[in-house]
């Protein structure tokens, strides 16, 4: 039973990555937990892939709201492209 | 004849330049904000009219004109994720872990991440960091950075990533645990241990 709960680091990561979405399922996170006890360098992907998200998160924060739009020489110059390949 | 033809021609230039007027700017942010490069949603938004053009006649009413472009160029986009997902010779990320032995799935020596220094005061949200935060994205492959970017900075739904990508849900897994391995360690490389 236990050797279905044993993860590799890998495995661990990727459960990691999936919680910072609220994606991982309740078992993930146990076998998760569990790899913890064994492995430092897996608690210190955790602690610091927490912190990338957040530093994303304010990134993402900035960024959304943007809304892009051409300029009116682009949409002029899109239109010239047309009439010249009629 | 002639005559007609040439003013059905017309007629559908004339339809071009509204489109231009009234979609262009929802078109081309539609565009931007999945592809990330000004010059490649231009290009899409550019081929979206085209191919509208192209099957004006078929256009039957059903949804709004808006709509009807947005869904070519939906396909646009799919055409261009497809076309850099199977690029030859595009180097994958390098992995994190050994990939076969006795120590498959454990950490690679050089890549097991390393304390992070001075982490208060380089936190602070400012211009640089987020110059720092832009150009670790770059550094991706380009369908991981398209990737995680529509999921973590447009913060799209998965099921939307994948119907817009025309992924399978795993495979979007993959790509997003290859990406933030990748951007943990540029960030520890050019930020945090710098």
């Amino acid at each position: 039973m236990f050797k279905n709960l044993r993860i590799t680091c890998d495995e661990a990561t990727m459960i990691c990555d999936k919680s910072q979405y609220g994606a991982s399922t309740l078992l993930n996170r146990l076998k998760l937990n569990i790899h913890f006890i064994g492995c430092k360098k897996c608690i210190l992907y955790t602690k610091q892939n927490v912190k990338l998200t957040d530093l994303y998160k304010g990134y993402s924060h900035s960024c959304k709201g943007e809304k892009h739009t051409l300029s009116s020489e682009d949409k002029e110059a899109l239109k010239k492209t047309f009439k010249l390949k009629s | 004849m002639v005559i007609i033809l040439r003013m059905a021609e017309e007629k559908l230039l004339l339809n071009v330049d509204k489109w231009i007027d009234n979609y262009a700017d929802y078109m081309y942010n539609y565009a931007i904000v999945r592809v990330n490069d000004s010059d490649l949603a231009k290009d899409l938004v550019q081929d979206t009219f085209f191919a509208g053009l192209k099957s004006a006649k078929n256009f039957q009413g059903k949804s709004t004109e808006r709509t009807w472009l947005i869904s070519i160029l939906k396909r646009k986009i799919i055409d261009h994720y497809r076309k850099i997902n199977s690029k030859k010779g595009q180097a994958e990320v390098r992995m994190n872990f050994y990939d076969d032995g006795e120590n498959e799935g454990n950490w690679l020596e050089e890549r097991v991440p390393q304390s992070w220094e001075n982490q208060s005061e380089k936190s602070v949200e400012n211009d640089e960091l987020k110059k720092q935060l832009s150009s670790c994205i770059e550094a991706l492959p380009e369908k991981y950075a398209m990737v995680f970017r529509m999921k973590t900075i447009q913060e799209f739904e998965t099921e939307e990533i994948c119907k817009e990508l025309d992924i399978t849900s795993s495979n979007l897994w993959v790509i997003i645990h290859r990406a933030r391995t990748q951007l943990r360690k540029c960030m520890e490389d050019n930020w945090f241990n710098n």
